[in-house]
């Protein structure tokens, strides 16, 4: 890390050198006439923003050495290392510039390089883990703060009086309070800095660090009171000043908060006006949450908690209102300035340590001083929480008492407010420095560093990461009402009562006045769970390798209606793809944890099943390969077709409980994605159901067709990302049905054992391959359970009348495995990888020239194998055109070339 | 709230009651007194009349499903035990304090299974031990509130059924219903911490 840093820092102090240098040089005549100069150093004019910027390079580099070795991070904190790391440069600083530079301002902190960091911590805090212990969190905040304050004063003041201090600290007890104001209050920055790697559990969590935010308006209190009294002198304080200072504690508080609301309201209220400049939507929210937070500093009000509850007020309703674009704007503009902001408080900490200049070391005071923080500290929280546990439902338990108070870490808050004193009003005051820096030092370092052993030593309650699902998401709410209704009935009007109240008030007039329209229609928490559920699943169904769903997945914010039914079939795929009740798709991803190993092959099947679609929406998505695309259409419309054929001819006979089974599908099915659902469908239908129901399915969605077309061809019309409409293909359809109607020869869906539906389905989208058939059905026999192996010869013998002669299965199966091997054995990755290519991006010839040749030899001994069953079996059941269509497809393509 | 001291103090049979609810004396005498302001006629018993007059209960979506759930089995009145019984279910528990619990009994009413029969039969309306879809979308309907389509509402509820629903009957049972809570503090979330 050392090696990134050096030639950086080297370099803006050799330019500082170069450029002093020459301001006495010009003098020297004769060296420098007024000519046109080639080359011009003109360090000085950007001197600032250079430094600036190589500062915030430095430590982003620092943070990506840190990073490169895991072990590293796991076990330092990283703001441990930049504290180190800035230890080490500003040694090297001093070395090179004889003096001590670059160092922690505290204008730039509190203007520049805090309100980042609340902002982030304001903005993404869990507001109902933060009202839900807002007592706790307010009673450490103000009592514990107070309490740390005066008690670390008053004790430090009397180690001195014990002579422990030595004389030349001149300070008296006001000089101690103000000191120990100043080094009370536990810091956000650290805070977060440390518990983000640690993973405690939320409520732990929630409550240090709302602590180490709202603490904020009493350290500012104190720290400006016991200011004004030394500066005023002790004599010179009257009773009435104790009580302003009271009062002010009040003031700085609730304004600081009422700033911070107002602000979130005006920015809420500005949002919702923004649908023509999305752009300048994530600019509004930092320009006003600055405006927010300076203005309190303006008025010294509380500038921190004004910018937590700004971040904390708007957040509901700028979400809803900004768009989704704008929204990952924010976020991620708001976690950089943070990081960043964070990363060079930590190293310029380390680097201010270096200066000596304004330290004054006194062991007693030092020691003193860390030893009654931490001693105070604790005791403050085993008393707080002592009184606390009487009201809280969840008491606060020893272990969450010991990590709150090793969790009080002090930070850059204190080190600026030390360096802001003034020396001729308080004389210690590098006395005060010194022990300010090695209680931040030790705090950050050693504690930082002990906490996450400490918390795994005792054990405690580590955060659970689980995704929110709806039932989640539901019965929450229902328990929240229930709890309302109960408060209601026992009559006690409690955190739930108003709770509830406030969410009616939200409803009624707040949301209507911050919210847009239709931002509002579409805000409902349940539906926003449905709503981003949807999207995970989409994502990680693209992810899969099922293209298809991506665009339904991107155009949902807008308009969550019209999208809906495909949804729901998103879904269906999902769920029924051996999710079994976890939708966690991380879940699917890695771990086969579906209801059985039957299922996991299902999934298998699946993402294997899904690559076609993606193929084929790729180019229908593309401009560029339309003739292509049509022609797989075609293909489509012939399979649906001949699929519709089959079904009306089924419908008279003996298969009505399929259908009647699997009615409810079509209307969740089809949408832009529908062939590939359909697929889907059929497949996952399978372990319940027998092979022919599974195209009945197939057909119901093909037969539901038309409406949906009709629905999605106007709702896509808005979104550019439409796809497939069959109503110019319709003719072709015609014609390649009186192509396959000709085709007699091909083998009816009892031709591909053990799995013709499986085949079936598959074909129509995947018919670019001849060897496709092969690969369905090897892969089903392997797949398909044996059971369901069983049902679907009955179902054929049912529907058939004509027992197979189980010679066909085993020939075709032995016969095929070689060839399944290099092709389909890892469906997804090879089929996705390697096939979408040749089709697309080749001219048709040379991707045919393969599949002519996989034909021939997978086709051929198959139809003569089972052409002895196709004879009367096709005229007695089935229509002419309804020969499988795989087969049909395949001749086509025959034709074509 | 209000009423205080115009009927007797003492609940009758508090001992049993407090036995079979674990309630502390002073929460029950707290209940007693709530239950004496919400009968208006010193009825004894509370009617659904009385409940309904609670004015939050009415803004409430699920108001009247928990005014029903004080009425089992279709009675029309409740007595302070039925009362004391149906509030019994948020009691928080107490995991240090195991003297609270009487150890006969297996399970207390504020036993997080019971907390999560309480929510289920919320909605499960018929009884039938299982949330149908149909179940899901009503009380979806009156959670959701106007601005989600029905449209919507069905896909929510057509998902919420399947995610929850293991055996893929098309139902939520009331294992499976706890199953998809598994991960959810329910001890902490259906308790109201003045009902000690």
């Amino acid at each position: 890390m050392l090696r990134a840093a050096l030639p950086l820092l080297m370099l803006p102090l050799a330019a500082a050198r170069a450029a002093e240098e020459p301001t006495q040089e010009p003098g020297v005549p004769g060296e420098s006439p007024p000519g046109l100069a080639l080359f011009r150093w003109q360090w000085h004019e950007v001197e600032a923003p250079y430094l600036v910027a190589l500062w915030i390079l430095v430590a982003s580099l620092a943070k990506i050495v840190f990073h490169l070795s895991r072990k590293v991070t796991s076990l330092v904190p990283e703001s441990c290392l930049l504290i180190l790391l800035g230890l080490v440069l500003g040694g090297i600083v001093l070395a090179v510039a004889k003096k001590a530079e670059y160092q922690l301002e505290p204008g730039t902190f509190f203007l520049f390089l805090l309100p980042p960091i609340v902002l982030d911590s304001g903005y993404f805090m869990p507001s109902r883990l933060f009202f839900d212990n807002l007592g706790a969190i307010l009673t450490y905040a103000v009592v514990g703060t107070l309490w740390n304050a005066f008690t670390t004063g008053a004790a430090l003041w009397g180690l001195q009086q014990a002579g422990l201090v030595a004389s030349r600290v001149q300070a008296g007890l006001l000089d101690f309070l103000l000191f120990g104001s100043l080094i009370s209050a536990v810091d956000p920055v650290a805070v977060l800095a440390v518990f983000e790697e640690v993973h405690v559990n939320e409520t732990l969590f929630i409550i240090v660090f709302g602590e180490s935010l709202l603490n904020d308006a009493v350290t500012v209190v104190l720290y400006k009171v016991c200011n004004s009294f030394v500066e005023m002198g002790s004599a010179n304080v009257r009773a009435t000043d104790y009580l302003k200072g009271v009062a002010s504690l009040f003031v700085v508080s609730l304004g600081g908060a009422a700033v911070g609301l107002v602000f979130a309201f005006l920015l809420a209220l500005t949002t919702r006006f923004t649908k023509r400049v999305r752009i300048i939507e994530p600019l509004l929210v930092f320009l006003l949450a600055y405006a927010a937070y300076l203005t309190a500093e303006m008025a010294s009000l509380s500038a921190i908690l004004a910018v937590t509850m700004c971040g904390l007020g708007c957040k509901k309703y700028v979400e809803a209102n900004i768009s989704h674009k704008s929204r990952t704007a924010v976020k991620y503009t708001m976690k950089t300035l943070a990081s960043c902001a964070e990363t060079v408080i930590f190293m310029l900490l380390g680097i201010s340590a270096v200066d000596s200049s304004k330290w004054a070391w006194d062991s007693g005071l030092v020691l003193g001083t860390l030893i009654f923080i931490l001693f105070f500290r604790a005791l403050g929280v085993v008393l707080q929480t002592w009184v606390l546990n009487q009201f809280r439902l969840v008491p606060l338990d020893k272990i969450d008492q010991v990590v709150m108070s090793y969790g009080g870490l002090r930070g850059a808050v204190a080190f600026a407010l030390v360096i802001l004193l003034d020396r001729t009003k308080v004389p210690a005051k590098d006395y005060f420095v010194a022990t300010t820096i090695v209680v931040v030092f030790f705090t950050v370092i050693v504690q930082g560093l002990t906490i996450k052993p400490l918390v795994k030593w005792l054990k405690v309650k580590r955060s659970e990461h689980h995704k929110p699902t709806l039932n989640q998401e539901l019965h929450e709410h229902t328990f929240d009402h229930i709890l309302a209704a109960v408060e209601d009935v026992v009559g006690h009007h409690g955190y739930h009562y108003w709770r509830d109240r406030w969410e009616q008030f939200d409803k009624k007039y707040l949301s209507q006045l911050l919210m847009r329209r239709s931002a509002y229609r579409i805000r409902d928490q349940i539906w926003d769970v449905y709503y981003r559920l949807n999207i995970r699943d989409a994502i990680s169904f693209v992810d899969q390798g099922g293209h298809v769903l991506s665009s339904t997945g991107l155009t949902l914010p807008s308009m969550p209606s019209r999208n809906s039914v495909a949804e729901t079939s998103v879904t269906n795929l999902l769920r029924e793809s051996g999710s079994g009740a976890c939708l966690d798709l991380q879940v699917i991803d890695t771990v086969r944890s579906g209801r059985d190993r039957e299922d996991a092959a299902m999934h298998h099947l699946l993402s294997g099943g899904l690559y076609k679609p993606r193929r084929r929406y790729k180019a229908s998505c593309s401009h560029h390969f339309i003739s292509e695309d049509a022609q797989e259409r075609q293909d489509k419309e012939v399979f649906q077709q001949n699929m519709k054929r089959r079904l009306e001819s089924f419908k008279s006979t003996k298969h009505n409980i399929c259908l009647t089974k699997n009615k409810p599908r079509p209307h969740k099915a089809g949408h832009k994605k529908k062939d590939g659902m359909a697929s889907v469908e059929a497949i996952n239908k399978k372990p319940r159901d027998l092979g022919f129901q599974d195209t009945a399915a197939v057909i119901l969605t093909v037969e539901s067709e038309e409406e949906e077309e009709s629905n999605s061809s106007e709702t896509e019309k808005e979104d550019d990302e439409g796809i497939i409409f069959v109503a110019r293909a319709t003719s072709e359809v015609l014609q390649e049905g009186k192509i396959s109607g000709s085709l007699e020869l091909c083998p009816s869906p009892r031709v591909i054992p053990p799995s013709p539906t499986c085949a079936e389905k598959e074909l129509p989208w995947k018919s670019g391959h001849g060897d496709l058939a092969v690969y369905v059905s090897s892969e089903t026999t392997k797949i398909v359970p044996v059971d369901m192996q069983m049902g679907w010869n009955q179902s054929i013998s049912s529907l058939e009348s004509l027992a197979s002669p189980p010679c066909t299965q085993d020939p075709t199966l032995t016969r095929l495995p070689p060839r399944q091997l290099d092709v389909d054995e890892p469906p997804a990755l090879l089929d996705l990888s390697s096939d979408p290519r040749p089709t697309f991006a080749f001219p048709p010839s040379l991707a045919k020239a393969g599949r002519s040749r996989s034909e021939s030899s997978a086709d051929i001994p198959q139809q003569q194998e089972l052409q002895p069953l196709m004879g009367h079996k096709d005229r007695t059941h089935l229509s002419p055109g309804t020969a499988n269509s795989h087969w049909c497809i395949h001749f086509n393509r025959g034709g074509r070339l | 709230m209000g009423a205080r001291g115009s009927h007797s103090a003492v609940p009758p049979d508090a001992d049993s009651i407090r036995r079979e609810t674990g309630f502390s004396q002073a929460s029950l005498l707290r209940l007693y007194h709530r239950f004496q302001a919400l009968d208006r006629d010193n009825k004894g018993y509370l009617s659904r009349m009385d409940l309904q007059q609670i004015g939050a209960l009415a803004v409430n979506p699920l108001g009247d499903r928990i005014i029903e759930s004080f009425f089992p089995d279709g009675n029309h009145q409740v007595d302070f035990a039925g009362f004391a019984r149906v509030l019994a279910h948020f009691r928080p528990v107490d995991e240090e304090d195991p003297g609270m619990q009487d150890p006969k009994q297996p399970e207390p009413l504020n036993s997080r299974m019971n907390k999560l029969r309480f929510a289920f039969q919320l909605y499960d309306l018929d009884r039938d031990g299982k949330i149908s879809r149909n179940e899901m979308l009503q009380v979806l309907r009156l959670m959701v509130g106007v601005q989600v389509t029905e449209e919507q509402l069905e896909s929510i509820a057509d998902r919420t059924v399947q995610e929850a629903d293991i055996d893929g009957d098309g139902a939520v049972s009331f294992m499976e219903f706890t199953k998809s809570l598994e991960k959810m503090n329910i001890e902490q979330k259906m308790s109201i911490r003045i009902l000690k």
